[in-house]
């Protein structure tokens, strides 16, 4: 047979029909499955917090070891000076939801990872 | 200590006595390590003489949040401010029990503190979203930090709107570089610091006064 990685790209369209713990979980099940979990629009604040925390409930000794979370920097986050606080003050959105790559801690690293440009390595279990 | 910090230290205490103010809740947040502990130690010996906690370099030694309440901190401006100092366990998005194990801790043990430290990121977590007032986001200078995890816990601290005070520590090894964290974040106060030297303190002492008061 032959050994691989699955990887799920999951659409924004898709994302906006779930609830917070909806995406979290489902997030979840398949990282916890060993798959790589591509999400088109990223999570909000309030959810990466709670992925967080319950990545957090779910790590076990030998079995789960957590999450590598990775996605492009927000402009809107980094951007000072007074367009930035402007920017920030009238966003209604928050911070811009980037394209995020999330997978197993034990077989996915970082390589590369530049404001433009982000490369992984993943391994098979 | 010297005479200038004695002096703080009374009229903190008479401060305390006398004012009753209501504390805000100040959480010390940042990936593990970066001196969040010696931190918290450094501010509440300065300010009660007491301490919070017990630092090591083995990461995840603050596996449970520790207050310490009714700190009166004084700027040199003699601006006061009340807070609860909050120190917190390392935020990670991974916890590997082996990783304890290369240094030198034995299989139970490791996994035991990769037990505790998952329930303690777990609770700072819950902490943030709850019941912290304002945060002093602890960073060390001689890492990058463009990590993902300081990029998402900058933003939901901002998506809060918290206060929030960046610390550049570890200042005092040949590495650091705080103006890498400036860079990393425009839109907030960075204050270099060597928690463990206590240099630069008073400017963080001076900035909380400004920003948690």
């Amino acid at each position: 047979m032959i050994q691989g990685v699955q990887i799920d790209l999951i659409s924004k369209e898709r994302l906006e029909n779930l609830t917070s713990m909806e995406k979290i979980h489902l997030i979840l099940d398949y990282v916890m499955e060993g798959n790589i979990v591509v999400l088109e629009k990223g999570l909000d604040p309030e959810e990466q917090s709670r992925l967080i925390e319950i990545t957090m409930l779910e790590i076990t000794p030998d079995g789960f070891t957590g999450i590598e979370m990775e996605t492009y920097h927000s402009n809107q986050g980094s951007a000072g000076g007074m367009g930035g606080i402007l920017k920030r003050l009238f966003a209604k959105t928050g911070p811009d939801r980037r394209l995020t790559v999330i997978g197993p801690a034990n077989q996915m690293k970082m390589i590369k990872k530049e404001k433009d440009f982000m490369s992984a390595w993943v391994s098979s279990r | 200590m010297n005479f200038f910090v004695r002096t703080r230290k009374k009229f903190s205490k008479l401060l305390r006595i006398f004012l009753r103010k209501k504390s805000a809740r100040i959480g010390i947040y940042g990936p593990p390590n970066a001196g969040k502990t010696t931190l918290a130690n450094r501010i509440v010996r300065d300010w009660t003489g007491d301490a919070v906690g017990p630092v090591s370099e083995i990461p995840h030694e603050t596996r449970r949040a520790r207050r310490k309440e009714n700190i009166i901190i004084t700027g040199l401006n003699g601006n006061s401010v009340t807070i609860d100092i909050v120190d917190t366990p390392g935020v990670t998005t991974k916890i590997d029990y082996h990783e304890f194990i290369e240094y030198g801790l034995e299989k139970e043990e490791a996994i035991t503190r990769a037990r505790e430290a998952t329930e303690g990121v777990a609770e700072a977590m819950h902490w943030l979203r709850e019941d912290i007032d304002g945060v002093i986001y602890m960073l060390d200078s001689t890492l990058d930090p463009f990590m993902q995890v300081n990029i998402m816990m900058v933003g939901i601290i901002e998506s809060r709107s918290l206060p929030v005070i960046i610390v550049a520590n570890k200042i005092d090894l040949p590495d650091a570089a705080p103006s890498r964290i400036r860079s990393a974040f425009p839109q907030h106060p960075v204050i270099p610091i060597s928690g463990l030297e206590g240099d630069n303190v008073d400017q963080l002492y001076e900035k909380m006064t400004e920003y948690f008061g």
